[in-house]
């Protein structure tokens, strides 16, 4: 204990509204008549459909799978029957939709047939980690970003470090904090087999000090796990932050460029580490998670623990129902989450939080007014950037200036949309500014691509005029050749000869087929001849006679 | 004064043969300032610039010969980066070459298609996929949206239809401005 702490840049200490959600303990969530799963839940490629309306699923068995390294596959929440595969709303700020698969439950939530590991440690490391990429484990903080990746951290690295995030600094959210108190055990025992898998030789779990009752339940269930230390960290958003967190554990920064293997280290989120414990010793894969729903909206907030799919308007249910002052609906905490237009959207394996915020808990009304240059955007950042200058240039559209201003290490905390006196949506300018040089970026390479097959096709143009060019030069050049004067001729006389030669040859085959005949037929009087002799009728002779005469010019 | 007339001269043949060694030995090929014109241009060679094509519009422009607001596909992006690199004013897209419509994406009736080949004649990135009397399709991840094949189709079966967003494609609106409350 009594690690030297760290500190990380600008942050700020936010009002909690956590014990309004952590009075009641976690309770299991009804099963809902129909689950929605998204094909596209996790940071990559959208996973691939296994399956066809009509089919019976179990729960647990892999309805979608990955089809790119980064991506997760997606598995049935309860046994039922896929009713559809089809277009539909999904927890994203768009608003979209999206494929999602529909399964109607049967109630019976039977499993799919499970093998746990008995021992991970005999297992092979690329075994282990494809045990985690098969059970579609994602980064569950909010990220969404496929686990066994971060557990492959590449034979450059040595991973010493392995940090566990149970700071959840954001206002309202509380599923880690509950979960660290009821499945301490789970969540260590998760991060004994991450720090295997990484090689890793120890394991820092950081909470924020203002969940006493977490570190407590960690620090005692620690005690029996070697080289895993509990360690509380000061309560200062945006301190769950992964960069954020690293640097206060261990003092170190990761490159704006880089990433946290660079400096030997790996952050895992403890709701990740409590399902990996699933997927191994139980071989169970990410089907549920537990989920915050609170809000001064909400009239009884509480943690749940809810099957992926579920809508989330049975989750409100489930907590009594809306409050008369509920206003907006968010997927995630106040700060970085987003408005959902429709609570029939599903949980994903992304949604921590849903919060269903009252009119006086939102910050609107207010005008937007000229930056005053006050400076205290730039106080707050946690990454050390020039919100004001992001925010100008953003603003300007001039995408070179803002990447210049390191636009792509904002982490979308919101801190200095929230402390600005004029009320400029800074975050949101910001994120503007991220998707559309993605957009750019995207068109781009399109036209790169449409460059490339018009050059192709102008040369392939190019290339079919010439060789028509060069077949017709041959033609007139050989036809030209012939027509030169005696060439020609002797042309013609070989031809002749040809003919000669061949009518030739037939003639003297025709009469060589005469010869014979005329032999034949010679014999045959020779024969009658004789028999004649022993009964002489001339008759007959005189018969076969004119018939060989007759015969005879026929053939010529 | 003879001495100062030599050195000088001398100075001069050197300089010109050093000169004259690097132009050989450095050449460029192309014109690098029509490549670069041609990088900020969409590619959708749709020629409603006037032009055959992107690079021939590029390469008028570099000759200074074009404006640089006859791009509609373009649009405001290509205008403004066109304006950067060539050290113009940027200017309003010239109405009489289009306006910027939605990207769109051709689709072949297959029913109805009959196989003339004239639309694969006239795709300019060879996104049109057939044989002749054999049904055609267009390959949608290669097609510009440029509309050319339209005009050629004898029974009329090709459609351009929008591209709509998707969650992979979607990006945030422009925060509304002064004034505006959230």
């Amino acid at each position: 204990m009594n690690r030297p702490l760290h500190d990380f840049p600008g942050g700020l200490r936010l009002p909690g509204h956590k014990h309004i959600s952590t009075s009641q303990a976690i309770l299991r969530a009804v099963l809902p008549k129909r689950l929605y799963l998204p094909l596209h839940q996790h940071i990559g490629e959208p996973s691939e459909t296994l399956v066809a309306p009509g089919d019976h699923v179990l729960k647990g068995q892999m309805i979608a799978k990955a089809t790119d390294y980064v991506g997760a596959p997606v598995h049935a929440s309860s046994s039922g029957t896929v009713v559809d595969v089809t277009l539909l709303p999904v927890p994203h700020a768009s608003g979209l939709d999206a494929p999602t698969i529909v399964i109607e439950t049967d109630g019976e939530d039977r499993w799919v047939d499970r093998t746990p590991i008995t021992d991970y440690a005999q297992l092979d490391l690329s075994d282990l980690r494809n045990r985690i990429r098969c059970a579609g484990l994602v980064g569950l903080g909010g990220a969404a970003f496929p686990s066994f990746i971060k557990m492959n951290p590449g034979p450059h690295h040595r991973v010493r470090t392995l940090v566990l995030n149970g700071a959840e600094c954001e206002p309202y959210i509380t599923c880690d904090d509950m979960l660290m108190r009821e499945q301490p055990q789970a969540i260590l025992r998760g991060a004994q087999i991450m720090m295997h898998a990484l090689q890793a030789d120890e394991c820092l779990v950081g909470i924020e000090d203002d969940k006493p009752q977490a570190i407590a339940a960690m620090s005692a269930a620690a005690a029996a796990f070697g080289a895993i230390e509990v360690v509380p960290v000061p309560t200062r958003y945006p301190a769950g932050g992964e960069r954020q967190l690293i640097q206060v554990l261990t003092g170190k920064e990761v490159p704006s460029d880089g990433l946290p293997p660079d400096i030997g280290v790996v952050c895992q989120n403890v709701a990740t580490a409590a399902a990996l414990q699933r997927a191994i010793d139980a071989g169970e894969p990410l089907i549920s998670r537990v989920v915050t729903v609170s809000g001064g909206g909400v009239r009884t907030p509480r943690n749940l623990e809810v099957l992926i799919g579920t809508p989330m308007h049975e989750l409100i249910e489930q907590c009594g129902g809306y409050h008369n002052a509920a206003q907006r609906l968010v997927m995630g905490g106040p700060m970085m989450g987003f408005s959902l237009e429709s609570d029939s959207v599903p949980v994903i394996k992304a949604t921590n939080c849903v919060l269903s915020l009252a009119a006086d808990e939102l910050d609107v009304g207010h005008a937007t007014l000229p930056c005053i240059r006050c400076g205290r955007c730039a106080e707050v950042c946690p990454a050390s950037l020039l919100p004001q200058q992001l925010y100008w240039h953003a603003q300007a559209k001039e995408f070179d200036t803002v990447q210049s201003y390191n636009l792509f290490d904002c982490i979308e905390c919101g801190l200095c949309s929230y402390v600005c006196p004029s009320h400029i949506p800074l975050v949101q300018y910001y994120r503007f500014a991220k998707t559309e040089i993605w957009a750019q970026e995207r068109n781009k390479r399109k036209a790169d691509i449409a460059r490339q097959r018009t050059e192709f096709r102008a040369f392939r143009l190019a290339r079919d005029k010439q060789e028509r060019a060069a077949r017709h030069a041959a033609k007139r050049a050989a036809l030209k050749d012939a027509g030169a004067g005696g060439t020609r001729q002797a042309a013609i006389e070989a031809a002749r000869e040809r003919a000669e030669q061949k009518r030739m040859e037939q003639t003297a085959e025709l009469n060589a087929a005469r010869d014979a005949k005329i032999a034949e037929v010679k014999h045959a009087i020779a024969a009658q001849t004789e028999r004649q002799e022993a009964a002489p009728t001339s008759k007959t002779v005189d018969a076969v006679t004119s018939s060989s005469n007759r015969e005879t010019p026929d053939n010529q | 004064m003879f001495e100062a007339v030599a050195i000088v001269t001398g100075l001069a043949v050197l300089f010109g043969a050093i000169l004259g060694y690097a132009a050989i030995r450095f050449r460029v090929e192309g014109d690098p300032l029509v490549d670069e014109i041609d990088a900020l241009l969409p590619q959708t060679q749709c020629g409603q610039c006037t032009f055959a094509g992107c690079r021939p519009y590029a390469e008028a422009m570099a000759r200074d010969e074009a404006d640089i607001n006859q791009c509609p596909p373009g649009g405001e992006t290509t205008i403004q980066a066109l304006a950067d690199l060539l050290g113009r004013e940027p200017k309003p897209l010239n109405a009489e070459h289009g306006e910027t419509a939605p990207k769109t994406v051709a689709v072949i009736d297959e029913e109805t298609c009959i196989g003339c080949t004239l639309c694969i004649q006239a795709c300019p990135v060879d996104a049109i996929l057939g044989a002749p009397k054999q049904m055609h399709t267009v390959i949608a991840e290669e097609c510009t949206g440029c509309d050319l094949c339209l005009p050629p189709c004898p029974v009329d079966c090709i459609e351009m239809v929008p591209i709509s967003d998707t969650i992979e494609t979607w990006t945030w609106p422009y925060p509304q401005g002064m004034g505006s409350r959230q």
